[in-house]
């Protein structure tokens, strides 16, 4: 246990000092720790899903609140949340099934089971919350703060559960444990791999002598231009230097250094450049659930300017950016401002900060917001690793990711603020 | 900010570096002034708040992000209160830093402190020198490497002075941060720090450089756009110098000039300048202001209100720099302000205007209120109708309907301002009696009364509190009022330097006319801002006189030493030895030790009785065999041995015209004892080639000398070939 606290501290610690930088990082740490948090946890013989819950559900409360900003932290955690009710599900399916009480899911778990084993869990959890609990206004207003799944699941379960409970707790504790481990793992695998997913579906989007525009510096970007260039796609490269902290510049560095056309330009060019490009392509900070994107500052300005000469503008996002809350709920934290060292030398404009002399107020203000939010009617096509998607079909990912208990991982809603 | 300290974490973890050292750092609890008097005499500086947040943990906050694993806190002054609120506090138990406290309650200065420090053998590499009222969001592994790669080419290296520019307030010579200007010259090339001042002599306009410091750098930049910011990469040597001048007592007037000025030991100070990240110390209630206003405007990011950086409450920014905490009641009808801090349960009423200012936690605020640029702790209570402008309002303070606090007042703890009261500008109010002056050392005074009062306070606040509010205070404060106004112990003429006001305009008006006076001075005075030629030369002829006078003194003691050596019989290196101390305190070069020996020896030789020439030869041979060591010790290179050479003909006109016809004699026997290289001759003649004739008697004389010499190092040439 000791262990586990120092991890969750340093973690903690990272977050707030934003040390950690890049969402998939986060994510991938996120996942990390709650795995072993997972397993380092001691589960009561009684509600052991509802036990896991809470605890996860405390630890993301901190885990949120040391770095609302990054929102991929809620994500991964909510995500987690998921995969416990989904396991805790499945099994309870399963002891269903195997008591043969139960004849309606049964078949499709046994012909899913063999379908594909590895899998099966979370593909059983689906099929079963799909037979068991479909997503409905229901499910969110039967929500009590304390009584989580299980009490909810033997409701509909019925007293079967109760049964099956009684007879192999033990094993059917580890079990559940045991399954929510691999199914993390399976979900940790899935962000490091995100990149190749979406890389590979580069080609059906690059065309032959295309011009592609983008802004800043994003690793899936990268990955996708450069998987195209490998599958002999010809383009050329617009990179946009993404002021104030010029990655774009990295990209560019990267982009040559993979035998790609570049063109660098500044951020105020992209009106002037964009008649000549045929897609924008852009990474993003979070997806929010109504298809908006948090990005990185300045690609509302190209969105806009790729609507208005009607260029593609297709934005790239791993699963784990997608955000199930929505952008004007007053709990998400949507930007960040930065230091003006950014912008600014501060030596050189050290004499016009001087609060010494005149009304004590400054006259120059620096703002460095880090983020923009583009609205989903300025995105043409979101390519995530399952595929392409429409902005309006965002909430339909969501609710395949993320169960509606789960959108409010505060445990009491008057904490903090 | 992130991909540094990693790199520095995998770096320290390499398995080359086993044995290295955690990076230790000293912070000093203690500023050991009185600047933030009266405040400091209740609660130590260190737990003042800044934007909220007690000073201490913006430092302990950047220690701990900047990768150092072990801080030592020097608790002094209030070190109770200090210790408390660290053990409460969650730095005790952080996974990558341990916080350990030395205590002390007779260290009266930063050098004593770290005298302490030195006895305790905690320090056992490289460390981190910082007061705990620095706020920085620098990296530290730039500084640090730097720091290393000199230290393992020169072990003098001894400390890295970490500085920032940022340009000074030219019309009343102060920095930002409210401290003097700072003057420094700098090598370019090697970052050595070669001068520091704070206190230049503003009336003239002139800063003093060593000559010196011109002749041994070949290039030299002066900056006074540059802010000290107190951070400092030290090694272990710099505590044992400390041990060694037990005088040394303030870090910079003391430690760094002392280092500057001391030649013998050879030790140097580097500086690092940072560019893209922030640092500065609060070192009174000026820089309090401004680096409250640079948090507040992010530029110590992530170090400001709304990233919980250490234990604070969520406070979320709005738009115009609003930081908001919690619980907030506000009224409809209250402005607030941008760029304004609100701490958690604070209630604001009516029709109350904040602006610009910094408010604590559950502070009760009423109606019709006007506070603009000022800084008010926690639980404080303002009524209806009171005005506050620039001023900093402790903690407990209660102000009665319709007070004023003019510009620059600071309220203590627990003051009461009674209704309708108006409270002078730049005045203090305390609970406590303005303690007597009794020494004049500002650092001696500091901590003895601060400790002595404070124990009396800790038993008998309340007591205090109720005495004063039945005697006199009524009278002074208004109806209801407690606490005296303090006398401005700095002198009202420059309280408005330090102070939390703006500056006021008559102020920066009258100053704009002094330099305007200064300048027509000078023009009547020479036309011209440089001093005319005339004083320049003026200037060096006193300096060659001094150097003349000095010179004589100087061969004389050197004549005198030498003589005594012969008399006594002492021993060749202890005569080197004692000419040695002779010449670094009369700061002589090696060249005109070897004249004044020279001069003694050829001297004693003539003192010799003597009945011909050639007896005066056998003289000068003999006491050159016996005490030629002594002269060849300082004859290293070519310029000394010149140097005698001009020093025997010079004797040959002047004091000693007995050697006139030996010159080539006693030129080709030094020759012949490899005292003097041929080089040294022939370069003799090539600068005598160009004087007047007279002043060629010698080299005629010598002509045939030079001649041989020249042609023996033809033949050896012819030889080699």
């Amino acid at each position: 246990m000791p262990d586990v606290q120092s991890l969750v501290n340093d973690f903690l610690n990272q977050l707030k000092k934003r040390k950690i930088e890049g969402s998939q990082a986060t994510a991938k740490q996120t996942g990390e720790l709650l795995r072993s948090f997972i397993s380092q946890q001691r589960v009561p013989h009684t509600n052991q899903a509802g036990a896991l819950i809470d605890a996860v559900r405390t630890l993301g409360e901190q885990l949120i609140a040391a770095n609302p900003v990054e929102l991929a932290v809620g994500n991964i955690v909510r995500r987690v949340l998921h995969i416990i009710r989904e396991e805790d599900l499945s099994l309870a399916t399963a002891a269903i099934a195997g008591m043969g009480l139960s004849a309606a899911s049964d078949d499709e778990d046994d012909v899913e089971r063999a379908d594909n084993p590895g899998l099966s869990a979370v593909a059983v959890a689906a099929a079963a919350r799909s037979t068991l609990r479909p997503p409905s206004l229901q499910t969110l207003l039967e929500d009590v703060p304390d009584s989580t799944a299980i009490p909810r699941t033997s409701s509909s379960g019925g007293d079967s559960e109760g049964k099956s409970k009684s007879i192999d707790k033990g094993s059917r504790g580890r079990k559940l444990k045991h399954d929510v481990i691999e199914a993390v793992n399976e979900l940790i695998q899935d962000i490091a791999t995100c990149h190749e997913l979406i890389a590979e579906q580069a080609v059906e989007h690059i065309h032959q002598n295309e011009v592609i525009l983008t802004l800043g510096s994003s690793r899936t970007v990268l990955e996708f231009l450069c998987a195209a260039k490998e599958k002999k796609r010809s383009f050329r490269v617009f990179v946009a230097e993404g002021a104030p902290r010029y990655q774009g510049h990295l990209l560019a560095k990267e982009l040559v250094a993979r035998g790609l056309q570049t063109t660098v330009i500044t951020d105020s060019a992209v009106f002037a450049m964009i008649s000549r490009v045929n897609m924008v392509i852009v990474g993003a900070h979070a997806v929010m659930a109504n298809g908006g994107v948090i990005a990185p500052v300045g690609l509302n300005m190209v969105a806009l300017a790729a609507q208005r000469h009607a260029v593609p503008f297709v934005v790239l996002a791993g699963s784990h950016k997608l955000c199930p809350l929505y952008p004007h709920n007053p709990e998400v934290l949507l930007n960040e401002l930065r230091s003006p060292s950014e912008l600014l030398d501060f030596g050189e404009f050290s004499d016009c900060m001087d609060y010494g002399s005149g009304t004590g107020s400054s006259l120059l203000h620096v703002i460095n917001p880090t983020f923009d939010y583009v609205p989903p009617k300025l995105v043409s096509l979101f390519i995530t690793d399952t595929g392409g998607h429409n902005p309006s079909y965002m909430y339909r990912l969501i609710a395949d990711y993320y169960s509606a208990d789960d959108l409010v991982v505060k445990g009491k809603p008057v904490t903090g603020s | 900010m992130g991909a540094p300290k990693k790199n520095a974490a995998r770096v320290s973890e390499d398995p080359e570096e086993l044995a290295r050292v955690p990076l230790q750092a000293i912070l000093l609890a203690d500023s050991f002034t009185t600047k933030f008097r009266p405040i400091t005499l209740e609660r130590p500086k260190v737990l003042l708040p800044l934007v909220n947040v007690p000073m201490i943990n913006y430092t302990l906050a950047w220690l701990e992000s900047a990768g150092v694993e072990e801080v030592f806190i020097f608790c002094c002054s209030h070190s109770k209160q200090v210790i408390d609120y660290l053990e409460k506090s969650e730095w005790l138990s952080q996974p990558n830093l341990t916080v350990s406290m030395i205590e002390s309650h007779n260290s009266v200065s930063a050098g004593d402190a770290l005298r302490l420090i030195y006895e305790r053998n905690v320090i056992h590499g490289d460390f981190v020198l910082i007061s705990g009222d620095t706020v920085s969001n620098m990296s530290l592994t730039q500084a640090l490497q730097e720091h290393k790669e000199r230290r393992k080419k020169d072990n003098n290296a001894v400390m890295t002075m970490v500085i920032k520019r940022s340009k000074p307030n030219p019309t009343i010579h102060q920095s930002r941060l409210g401290t003097d200007e700072l003057f420094l010259a700098i090598d370019p090339s090697t970052n050595q720090l070669l001068y520091y001042e704070e206190k230049a002599d503003r009336s003239k306009g002139t800063v003093h450089l060593d000559k010196s410091l011109l002749v041994d750098n070949p290039s030299i930049t002066l900056h006074h756009d540059k802010q000290d910011c107190y951070i400092d990469i030290c090694s272990p040597e710099v505590l044992s110098l400390f041990t060694d001048n037990f005088d040394y007592q303030h870090l910079r007037r003391h430690f760094v000039k002392g280092l500057l000025v001391d030649d013998i030991m050879g030790y140097k100070i580097f500086v690092h300048e940072i560019h893209s990240s922030y640092a500065a110390r609060v070192d009174n209630f000026r820089s309090y202001d401004t680096v409250s206003k640079d948090i507040i405007h992010r530029w110590t990011y992530p170090l400001v209100p709304d990233v919980k950086f250490f234990g604070n409450s969520a406070i979320k920014l709005e738009r115009q720099g609003m930081y908001r905490a919690s619980e907030i009641s506000q009224s409809r009808s209250a402005v607030i302000g941008p760029f304004t801090v609100i701490g958690f349960g604070t209630k604001i009423g009516d029709n109350t205007k904040v602006l610009n200012s910094v408010i604590g936690e559950r502070c009760t605020i009423g109606s019709n209120v006007h506070i603009e640029g000022s800084y008010i702790w926690d639980n404080v209570t303002i009524e209806d109708g009171c005005k506050l402008r620039h001023a900093i309002v402790c903690d407990g303070v209660t102000m009665k309907p319709g007070a004023v606090a003019e510009p620059g007042v600071i309220l203590s703890f627990k003051v009461a301002i009674g209704q309708d009261f108006i409270v002078p500008p730049y005045s203090q109010v305390s609970l406590l009696q303005q303690p007597v002056e009794e020494d004049s050392d500002e650092e001696l005074e500091y901590a003895d009364s601060a400790t002595a009062i404070t124990s009396t306070v800790d038993n008998s606040h309340v007591e205090i509190a109720s005495k004063v509010s039945e005697t006199q205070s009524v009278s002074e404060l208004g109806m209801g009022g407690v606490g005296y106004v303090w006398e401005n112990c700095e002198g009202h003429e420059e309280e408005w330097k330090h102070s939390v006001a703006p500056i006021p305009e008559n102020k920066i008006f009258e100053a704009i006319k002094l330099m305007e006076e200064e300048d027509d001075l000078e023009k009547t005075d020479g036309d011209h801002i440089l001093p005319r030629p005339e004083d320049l030369k003026d200037d060096l002829d006193d300096d060659e006189d001094d150097d003349n006078a000095d010179s004589l003194y100087f061969e004389k003691e050197v004549e005198a030493t030498f003589l005594r050596a012969v008399h006594e019989n002492i021993q060749e290196d202890h005569v080197i030895l004692e000419i040695n101390s002779l010449r670094l305190s009369y700061n002589k070069e090696a060249a005109d030790c070897a004249g004044a020996i020279f001069y003694s020896i050829v001297k004693y030789a003539l003192d010799i009785p003597h009945s011909s020439a050639d007896s005066l030869c056998k003289n000068v041979q003999g006491v050159f065999a016996k005490w030629k060591k002594v002269l060849t010790s300082y004859l290293t290179g070519m310029d000394e041995q010149i140097e005698v050479i001009l020093k025997f003909e010079e004797m040959c006109l002047e004091s000693a015209k007995e050697f006139a016809p030996l010159f080539t004699t006693i030129l080709s026997y030094m020759y012949d004892q490899d005292i003097i290289q041929e080089d040294a001759f022939l370069s003799w003649e090539d600068e005598k080639r160009e004087a007047d004739e007279s002043d060629k008697n010698f080299v005629k004389q010598a002509e045939k000398f030079i001649q041989w010499l020249k042609e023996a190092s033809e033949e050896d040439e012819e030889d080699e070939e």
